[in-house]
């Protein structure tokens, strides 16, 4: 039961869904570092400062766990899926490649002088480099969900022999799924650190520590969550609906529909049953997937049976995309709320101070159910209508991939628990009041651009 | 066996082999010397491994950052090989994934977790730098020798695994001769002289072997005017050994003597016994078995991340030198602020 095939996409499930939880904090975070730094420069606020110092140590950190389960993941390309470098390696390398000669490398290097140079180079240096950083991480994102993205709606390509090769690099990089995705991405990470930073400073502020500073940090977090948790909405249907035009069997099983049909109902909940190609326990609202999907009323929905054996499993498909919707949801609401009473009420309710430091993860939820919609809903494909994924697999004995994936699995697990653990240690520290005051003369004297 | 070298086809694969060679040779040396000291780690106080892990700090993201390039370019312009390569072997880079995951993380965590877990996270820093070291040994010595499947070839590889470490720790401690002063430079000096001996053994070990499991290799070394040529290498590697030695009891002695040639002859050592594997290989990514032309990627591709490469790298090598000189000097204790 438990083959090379299902062992290796197990292995490199866990080892994505690990290396995904730092960079979508890293690449927000490092912008949210530019933006204290640069806060603190030109009004000289000493919650600014304390902001940078306390989130600075929770970006190196972060950053350190991206770097090292990234390196994991350029391995595990050629370890355990050899057929896929061996049919598309002739594209998928020279964008791995820009990947790392652009970002990986500006990201690494210029880190070293954002985190331990402030006083070894001028102020300006140290703000180019914390830019620097911050840009790297996100053109490192750009390069991989350009890859990502073309993997799902492959173009400018031919077949030679077997063989992927380039006809058109500007329809390659620039495919159809590619934009909504990054901007679906990118949102995604600055609401997770958004949510992250509230949830952190709603914990600091129960703790009486830092309480002007804290507040300051809810504030800013509510008034970005406000904007950014509509416009992900909107952002998530484009993607949808980019998604129902080339991928149409991703999206029937994302809503659950089984049969072609006029006027197809929205599925809120059920139990997908494979086996009988129906669902069960289906509570669903008519008409209206065909309505969200088709802007009409009586719009044809294409279901499963349209693609016999080429659609993805349901189930976890289903259930994903439930999960992403509802933290969605969520998000939406707590941001309207949150944003309300932190501009209404002078002492912030407890019950909403003890929401926000529970959701403090709540975005690493919604983004590991998002990349399961996308990449669950390619399957059976590891490149969309090119490469399937059990071609591509290695044929290494079954035991040494368990192994490996024992390891793997033991190592993330504890080192998740220890990433959790140590942020909210560093929370309840009472701030790095002493240490900042050999700073300040460092930060204060120079105002940005000097 | 060899194309038209003055055809894309022949001459970029070419390109991208000494590419890829540059990384790995960055690699080695770079994250060498913070393995090393993370490998040296155990022997020093408390207070001493602040120091060590200071002196690595600003450095350690970056440096391993070109294994990934190395890596990189094995799966862009040799696609065919990356699988082969890396199938062959699974077990090795799983083990040393793991272990840079647990030093690089534990880098983080010994400084930001409560004091009592100090000690468990300087002990996985340990650990994961011995563990990766090891593991890069043993691919090191089953790739040199075309992945021979008997005893011996085994063999070799595990005595390849205990030596690389050393190595490693040679350049940590050049590294800290050069970055600390006191204590930890004289205990640094002492290690650096116990590490000299077991690289010496690995380097000597992987010229006899090489030749010895392959007869293409042998002829290649051991035939006139060949041998002629390549005399230069083995004597000068041996003169580095031997200066390294002489350099290190003048400092034990309280002599004057340069803190930069340790560090300096200990990567010239690494360079000469990377050129002579490179000379052994080539032109074959898979000994025997698969040559680089063979192993490319198709030319368009080639010629698409050509122009990137040699735009960026010179970036790349240009902000590293940058990144040095802003830390040039002697350690001293990091903050981030």
């Amino acid at each position: 039961m438990l083959d090379a095939l299902i062992l290796s996409r197990i292995q490199f499930a866990a080892n994505i869904t690990f290396h995904i939880l730092f960079p979508t904090i890293s690449i927000a975070l490092a912008w949210a570092l530019l933006y204290f730094k640069i806060q603190f420069n030109k009004t000289g606020q000493i919650e600014w400062s304390e902001a940078y110092q306390f989130w600075v140590k929770i970006f190196a950190l972060t950053f350190a766990l991206g770097v090292v389960s990234g390196i994991t993941m350029s391995f595990q390309f050629g370890t355990n899926w050899p057929g896929y470098m061996q049919t598309v390696g002739n594209i998928a390398g020279p964008l791995l490649g820009y990947e790392v000669l652009s970002a990986f490398f500006l990201e690494a290097t210029f880190l070293g002088i954002m985190l331990f140079g402030a006083k070894r180079v001028s102020q300006r240096a140290h703000t180019v480099a914390t830019f620097l950083v911050a840009f790297g991480t996100s053109l490192s994102a750009f390069w991989i969900i350009v890859l990502d993205s073309w993997m799902q709606t492959p173009q400018g390509f031919e077949m030679i022999n077997g063989q992927a090769h380039a006809t058109n690099w500007l329809e390659i990089v620039f495919n159809p799924s590619m934009p909504y995705r990054l901007f679906h991405m990118m949102t995604a990470s600055f609401l997770t650190v958004t949510f992250l930073i509230a949830g952190i400073s709603a914990y600091r502020y129960l703790r009486g520590i830092n309480l002007a500073g804290s507040r300051a940090l809810i504030k800013l977090s509510m008034t970005v969550a406000v904007v950014l948790a509509p416009l992900q909405i909107v952002l998530g249907d484009m993607h949808g609906l980019n998604t129902l035009e080339y991928q149409p069997a991703k999206v029937a099983a994302m809503e659950g529909i089984w049969q072609t049909t006029r006027g197809a109902d929205a599925v809120l909940f059920a139990i997908p049953d494979e086996a009988a190609k129906a669902n069960k326990y289906e509570v669903a609202v008519p008409k209206l997937a065909s309505l969200y999907l088709t802007h009409s009323w009586d719009g044809e929905v294409q279901g499963l049976d349209a693609f016999p054996d080429t659609h993805p499993p349901v189930k976890p498909v289903f259930f994903a995309f439930r999960i992403m919707v509802g933290i969605g949801m969520l998000m939406l609401l707590t941001a309207f709320v949150g944003f309300y009473l932190v501009r209404k009420k002078h002492e912030l309710p407890r019950w909403l101070l003890k929401t926000l430091s529970v959701m403090s993860f709540s975005g690493w939820v919604g983004v590991v159910a998002g990349w399961y919609v996308t990449e669950v809903g390619r399957q059976p494909f590891l490149v969309t209508g090119v490469l399937k994924t059990a071609d591509a697999v290695t044929k290494l004995p079954t035991n040494m991939i368990l192994g490996t994936l024992v390891m793997y699995l033991a190592l993330y697990l504890g080192l998740i628990l220890s990433y959790i653990w140590v942020v909210f240690y560093l929370a309840r520290q009472t701030g790095p009041a002493k240490a900042a005051d050999d700073a300040r003369p460092n930060l204060v004297n120079r105002p940005i651009g000097a | 066996m060899i194309p038209n070298l003055l055809e894309p086809a022949g001459w970029l694969p070419l390109f991208f082999l000494v590419a890829m060679g540059i990384a790995m040779v960055a690699y080695v040396v770079l994250d060498g010397y913070d393995l090393g000291v993370g490998i040296l780690l155990n022997q020093a106080t408390d207070e001493e491994k602040d120091i060590m892990i200071s002196s690595i700090g600003p450095f350690w993201d970056a440096n391993e950052t070109w294994l990934v390039l190395g890596v990189g370019v094995l799966l862009i312009a040799f696609p065919m090989a990356h699988g082969i390569i890396l199938t062959e072997l699974y077990l090795p880079v799983g083990i040393m994934l793991a272990g840079l995951i647990l030093r690089g993380v534990s880098f983080d965590f010994r400084a930001k977790a409560h004091l009592s877990q100090k000690a468990v996270w300087n002990f996985l820093f340990f650990f994961g730098s011995f563990l990766a070291a090891a593991s890069q040994g043993v691919m090191v010595g089953r790739e040199v020798i075309g992945f021979d499947s008997g005893g011996l070839g085994w063999l070799f590889a595990f005595i390849v695994a205990l030596c690389l470490p050393a190595g490693y720790a040679l350049l940590g401690a050049g590294w800290l001769i050069m970055k600390t002063s006191g204590g930890l430079q004289r205990k640094a000096v002492a290690w650096a002289r116990k590490c000299l001996w077991l690289t010496a053994l690995g380097v000597g070990i992987i010229s006899i072997a090489t030749p010895f499991f392959s007869a293409e290799i042998a002829a290649k070394w051991f035939t006139f005017p060949n041998i002629f040529f390549l005399l230069p290498f083995p004597v000068l590697s041996l003169a580095c050994f031997v200066l390294i030695d002489l350099n290190l009891v003048k400092m034990q002695r309280d002599k004057p003597a340069p803190v930069w040639l340790p560090f300096a002859l200990s990567v010239a050592i690494f360079v000469l016994a990377f050129l002579g594997i490179a000379y052994s290989m080539f032109p074959y990514i898979v000994v025997g078995k698969m040559t680089i032309w063979e192993a490319a990627s198709a030319t368009d591709s080639l010629w698409m991340i050509f122009w990137g490469a040699i735009v960026v790298l010179p970036t790349i090598i240009g902000y590293t030198i940058y990144s040095y000189k802003i830390f040039w000097g002697k350690t001293e204790p990091l903050s981030y602020y």
